[in-house]
């Protein structure tokens, strides 16, 4: 594991604690403030299968070092014909967090899931950021691991079976977390959460939501979403990110190509970040994310209700 | 090793070796550089000499085919600095690892592959060393990572790649290659400060051809002493025109990484006698005289041919009967290149993962998919 302030900080979101104390030095490395250059060592370390975790202490830094993700580690493979590999993962938190301002509060889903060569996991839960960080290393590909700052601090129940070693969330597989009948909600990350709370209320409604949780952004299962469009016959997707180009504007895109189509009821909508840089003040910030109450309008709008 | 035809003249009338004077390398923080005396053997002088002679025609080939459209997009022709990747490789070992930037063809063949599977990848055929998927400037082999587009960015992963060799401790060293254009790149002076922190046995070599594209480096460059820009980095300048030169200054820098002692820094001043690419023709912002200069003067082959025959290593007659089996060699992999088909278009969606299950991957609308195997 490499990165700014993994080792003796125990991780500036205390993620990585105790790892240094045990591993240390050879295999908990801190960096100094040097992103492109640290990112670039990460990736030549991976071709040479030391298998690296590059930490991004927030994914707005991974911008000064986004060459070598997508051109010295995404493309590598297929450049070479598949006789240089590149196991590495990136991971960090990403998106919006709480007073951070514009600089500090970009989704790079949408940027980093445009690239071929390149696996995009977003997990949710605690079995999401367990079993799909252990499948990310594993894997032989770069993948990027967008996480979440204020999800860290939430606690969430585990199974015994997602508390044992080898536990494993497949890359490109989405979950269902909560089946419905009446409209389909699809979303990644933290809104995740906000979608399972705008069920609970529109429940009381009567409506009853269908909650899928990506959980990869790339490869994308959209096969998952389109098998609960055929059955709900509505759909809004939800996510942090900017909304042109966005994630949602993807599987919107890829729902009209598919079979799900004809199923529709009514257009797809997409809840969005708002389409500004990330203002600071309070009530300005919380008007910039998609809330509960914007997810619930969206149902009603889509169900006409 | 190469099998030679020799001329009508016996084994025992040449010398079996020769010593010869080195010019002294400018030293940046070191006490002592390598050694200002080298001596070659006839075998070493005759294999250096088939190797430069290869790359040479190599890169004059492949000026021929761009030239009649064969080779398309970038071509970044490395004739003039023959000595600089054959003196590297020479002194270093199979199991060691080198990366570069685009201007890679002399050591894809130094690092071992065929020169037809280098000109096929050229010609994008499918029996190019990267299947054609590649191009000139992504073509890689065992312990050579590229073949890289990105100016500067191969540094940073060269030192990774020295970082992996001090972790798995099998006392292999890096050589990071990048020419005076990258050398103001700002990720190597991040690299330079994480290769001496962490003591990575990782040589940085500046292949300095005096221009970067089209400009000089007195218009680039505040501090023209490229091998000094590494500061708390020890560093040397070499005759990158000096197959023995090289080769001397890469054992002395191998043996200060392989000693624990972090990394090092070498500046070749080599040059090259083609523009930056095949669509500049290099003579805008250099004249023709200085190219000229170079070629009489300083040629690397010219200066190894002279030595040999000088020091009765070889013999005139023996050396064209390598030029005739070279430039054998380089038609027949030409004509490979130019007659082995495209790869099929089944190739294009392969390879966007390693070990992975077959997929589908989109293409130009959502009904053409390919298949896609790693």
């Amino acid at each position: 594991l490499l990165g700014e302030e993994v080792a003796q900080y125990d991780g500036a979101y205390k993620i990585s604690r105790g790892l240094w104390k045990k591993y240390g030095d050879k295999r908990v490395i801190d960096t100094p403030i040097s992103e492109m250059g640290f990112t670039g060592i990460a990736v030549g370390a991976a071709m040479v299968w030391l298998r690296p975790v590059c930490e991004f202490m927030t994914f707005n830094f991974s911008m000064q070092a986004i060459d070598q993700v997508i051109n010295s580690a995404a493309k590598t493979c297929y450049m070479s014909a598949g006789s240089i590999a590149v196991p590495i993962v990136f991971r960090g938190p990403n998106g919006a967090s709480a007073g951070v301002a514009a600089q500090h509060s970009q989704c790079f889903a949408a940027w980093y899931g445009h690239c071929p060569g390149l696996k995009v996991v977003s997990p949710w839960s605690s079995e999401d950021a367990k079993g799909l960080l252990k499948a990310s290393i594993r894997d032989d590909n770069p993948v990027v691991m967008l996480e979440n700052e204020l999800l860290y601090g939430v606690p969430f129940e585990m199974s015994e079976q997602a508390q044992s070693k080898d536990f494993v969330v497949p890359i490109g597989k989405a979950k269902i977390e909560r089946q419905g009948t009446h409209v389909t909600l699809v979303s990644h990350s933290r809104p995740v959460g906000h979608c399972l709370e705008a069920a609970v209320v529109l429940a009381k409604e009567g409506v009853e939501c269908e909650v899928i949780n990506l959980r990869t952004i790339r490869p994308m299962d959209i096969e998952t979403v389109e098998a609960s469009v055929v059955k709900t016959n509505h759909l809004v997707t939800v996510e942090g990110g900017w909304p042109q180009f966005g994630v949602g504007a993807e599987i919107c895109a890829r729902i009209m190509e598919g079979s799900a189509f004809n199923y529709l009821d009514a257009p797809a909508v997409r809840v969005t970040g708002a389409d500004v840089p990330m203002p600071y003040a309070k009530i300005l910030e919380d008007n910039c994310i998609p809330q509960v109450k914007d997810i619930i309008f969206a149902v009603k709008k889509t169900l006409n209700i | 090793a190469s099998r030679v035809m020799v001329a009508s003249r016996n084994y025992a009338d040449f010398a079996s070796e020769a010593t010869f004077e080195l010019k002294k390398c400018d030293l940046h923080r070191l006490e002592e550089g390598p050694s200002t005396t080298a001596v070659m053997t006839r075998e070493e002088g005759l294999h250096y000499y088939k190797t430069m002679q290869t790359i040479r025609r190599m890169e004059l080939k492949s000026d021929q085919l761009y030239k009649q459209k064969i080779i398309r997009g970038f071509c970044h022709l490395y004739d003039g600095q023959e000595a600089c990747c054959v003196g590297l490789e020479v002194a270093i070992k199979p199991t060691d690892h080198v990366i570069t930037a685009y201007r890679a063809h002399g050591f894809t063949y130094a690092r071992g592959v065929p020169v037809r599977e280098i000109l096929a990848e050229l010609t994008g055929r499918k029996g190019g060393c990267a299947k054609g998927k590649g191009g000139s400037m992504h073509m890689y082999t065992k312990n050579f990572y590229g073949g890289n587009g990105i100016v500067g960015a191969q540094v940073p992963l060269g030192a990774g790649i020295a970082l992996a060799c001090k972790y798995f401790g099998k006392n292999e060293i890096c050589l990071t290659l990048y020419g005076d254009g990258a050398a103001n790149q700002g990720q190597i002076f991040e690299t330079y400060n994480m290769a001496a922190l962490w003591k990575l046995p990782c040589i940085f070599i500046c292949e300095n051809n005096r221009y970067g594209m089209g400009t000089s480096v007195e218009r680039a460059a505040a501090s023209t002493d490229y091998y000094k820009r590494g500061d708390f980095i020890p560093g040397l300048r070499v005759d990158g025109m000096d197959v023995l030169c090289v080769r001397e200054a890469t054992k002395f820098a191998a043996e200060h990484c392989r000693a624990g002692k972090g990394p090092i820094l070498m500046e070749l001043q080599t040059y090259r006698y083609h523009g930056h690419s095949m669509s500049d023709p290099g003579i805008s912002y250099r004249t023709r005289e200085e190219i000229q200069e170079v070629r009489s003067k300083s040629d690397p082959i010219t200066l190894l041919k002279d030595r040999m025959v000088n020091n009765n290593l070889a013999s005139i007659e023996e050396l064209k009967e390598i030029d005739v089996a070279v430039r054998k060699e380089i038609e027949e992999a030409a004509q490979f290149a130019t007659t082995d088909p495209e790869p099929p278009l089944e190739e294009l969606g392969n390879h966007i993962y390693f070990n992975e299950p077959p997929f589908e991957v989109r293409g130009p609308n959502q009904w053409i998919r390919y298949k896609s195997v790693s």
